[in-house]
């Protein structure tokens, strides 16, 4: 992605249901800590502790609907980048958590499968290549294509930027 | 246009806005709680010396006062030190304010027509006032504290209609339970809500929050009640502007109407059993629930109507052995109110423990954590796995009016397992 192109490849690291909540992501008693690179040591701490251990950078996270439903808690993406996911790939996400993602740079991607949801195509260890311009998804492994919703412009450019921050700085600093 | 169109046109400075369409819009209010500390480190990266407008910012502690932690106390000096640097002269200090959603319409700063963001997904509540009001994350915060202006996707909206007669002992917060249960947690997604009909406004303004509240446990952008005579009668005092009466226009388009009957669709008190807020049930079809602990409080029911409610149930009997009640005012004004009314005297005779105003243990940080195996029942607004603590805790939301009869019965119960004689729809604010 550093050559702007946006497109990622990676791993499945995990494949997870429909609704799941900020406070699976990242709990409420952690909500103190303001450093963001500090939050990814409690990434799924309570509801999925095996994830974060066995996160890889660039690893992928692949849920069904209304993933980041709940609290608007940045550091349940903040967490998710800091640990070292290359992208979130659901269903649909809810829509506080999807700004966040790309306000920090995470890339969120909406995606199915004719079959239904992405979870269908997908199995942890996977290895996928993501287009986020273009909306394709390819499951390497699988030899499979799933459909995804290219990112809007506005988010396409928050990314390249890594983010709202760096992409606000270069507009003050010019 | 509907209400979420009409503001966002007239706050994007266009004729008419259509679904889907983006606009960036300005911003009149920008609210923070504690989580101050993570725009204020995001502001400070982008190199600004100044936000755009400090008299526009509003920043409220509530979710953990007074501080439960060195941490915490840390974070909060730093708001602090950053407001005073700021000039940033609306800021509720711990023993000022309370809950930001109660504190912001009681002291003013709401008032119908406006564009409202919060770092705090409840921010859906000030819909109540007629504002597009909607939440944010920290980092996006900071660039409107930057620019005093956000870019949204205009919501198609779903239209709410209710009308019959509440019965007795059946709230609002019954009411926002069962069309949570029946459009699912995602069933509002990047929608506007409009909630109207004759029982909406028939509705007080403390009972209208519960709803706009709670559409974001739906996934609402935002939702309305009615701009009418008992909201402004609410905001007149209070608010020093000219008031404006907007509504949806006749013509407007929804992307779907739905009819609710408050009296045949709610016979009973709805439930939102463990862990998702749509899991929704009749409260008789959960048998014997038996509960540890019992929180009546929070952004969504912990206004004056709540406690007097909770108040009139348990006057006169104790709270069961087994069960703590937990009662957090949502306000330091509420708070006073309910003092003076003898409402807090009445649930203190009868065993329950009064946190300060503020979030308690809805987030799950402090005053009034579950072990592993015990269950609560809660008039707040999530019961997410492990959200009030242990993962192998439970919490069931209901009605204030539940909850108080709970903590008497040591289990759910319905308020007329208590009280015999069914108390009617409140009418005061």
């Amino acid at each position: 992605m550093a050559d702007g192109s946006l497109k990622l490849r990676g791993r499945v690291r995990a494949v997870l249901g429909d609704n799941i909540d900020t406070d699976m992501i990242y709990p409420g008693r952690y909500l103190n800590i303001t450093d963001r690179e500090q939050t990814a040591g409690h990434l799924f701490e309570l509801a999925y502790p095996e994830i974060r251990p066995n996160l890889e950078a660039g690893d992928f996270i692949v849920a069904g609907r209304n993933f980041g439903c709940g609290s608007s808690r940045e550091q349940a993406a903040a967490a998710l980048k800091f640990a070292g996911a290359g992208a979130v790939i659901a269903g649909s996400f809810a829509r506080i958590f999807f700004r966040n993602a790309i306000n920090l740079g995470l890339p969120a991607v909406v995606a199915g499968c004719p079959l239904g949801p992405a979870t269908l195509a997908c199995t942890a260890g996977d290895e996928l290549e993501i287009d986020l311009v273009a909306g394709q998804i390819r499951n390497v492994t699988r030899n499979r294509v799933l459909e995804a919703a290219p990112l809007d412009p506005r988010a396409v450019e928050l990314i390249a930027a890594g983010g709202l921050i760096p992409y606000l700085k270069r507009k003050y600093a010019a | 246009m509907t209400l979420a169109e009409k503001i966002l046109a007239r706050a994007s400075g266009r004729e008419r806005v259509a679904p889907d369409q983006i606009v960036v819009a300005r911003v009149d209010l920008a609210m923070s709680h504690e989580n101050a500390d993570l725009v204020r480190k995001s502001f400070l990266e982008i190199g600004l010396a100044r936000v755009w407008d400090p008299s526009r910012i509003v920043i409220v502690f509530d979710h953990r006062i007074p501080a439960e932690s060195e941490k915490t106390a840390t974070t909060h000096k730093a708001v602090r030190e950053f407001v005073a640097a700021q000039g940033i002269e609306h800021f509720y200090d711990v023993g000022r304010g309370g809950i930001c959603h109660q504190v912001l319409p009681e002291n003013g700063h709401v008032r119908p027509g406006m564009v409202l963001v919060g770092t705090d997904s409840h921010t859906t509540t000030h819909g109540a006032f007629g504002a597009f009001a909607t939440g944010i994350g920290a980092t996006e915060m900071a660039g409107v504290w930057a620019e005093g202006a956000l870019w949204f996707k205009v919501p198609s909206t779903l239209r709410i209609e209710v009308k019959g007669e509440f019965r007795p002992w059946i709230s609002a917060k019954d009411l926002i339970l069962h069309i949570i249960g029946k459009l699912g947690a995602d069933g509002a997604d990047y929608r506007a809500v409009e909630f109207d009909g004759p029982a909406i406004r028939r509705m007080t303004v403390a009972s209208r929050m519960v709803l706009a509240n709670l559409a974001m446990e739906m996934g609402a952008k935002v939702a309305f009640t009615p701009v009418d005579e008992i909201l402004l009668d609410y905001l007149r005092p209070r608010v020093p502007e000219k008031l404006e009466m907007i509504a949806a226009d006749a013509g407007a388009r929804y992307e779907r109407v739905i009819p609710v009957d408050a009296g045949e669709d709610l016979p009973e008190p709805q439930i939102a059993c463990p862990h998702a807020v749509d899991h929704v049930q009749p409260l008789s079809a959960l048998g014997e629930v038996p509960v540890e602990q019992a929180v009546l409080g929070s952004c969504t029911n912990g206004r004056l109507e709540d406690l007097g409610v909770a108040a009139r149930i348990v006057a006169g009997r104790a709270v069961h052995p087994r069960t703590r009640l937990v009662v957090i005012p949502a306000s330091q004004q509420i708070y006073r109110e309910a003092m003076r009314l003898g409402y807090l005297e009445t649930l203190v005779a009868a065993g329950a423990i009064v946190n300060p105003p503020g979030c308690g243990p809805c987030v799950g940080v402090h005053q009034g954590i579950l072990a592993a195996g015990e269950t609560c029942v809660s008039s707040t607004n999530r019961n997410f796995l492990g959200r009030m603590g242990s993962t192998d805790s439970r919490v069931y939301l209901a009605s204030p009016a539940v909850v108080a009869a709970s903590a008497i019965a040591g289990k759910l119960a319905h308020p007329e397992s208590i009280v015999r004689e069914g108390l009617p729809w409140l009418t005061e604010v």
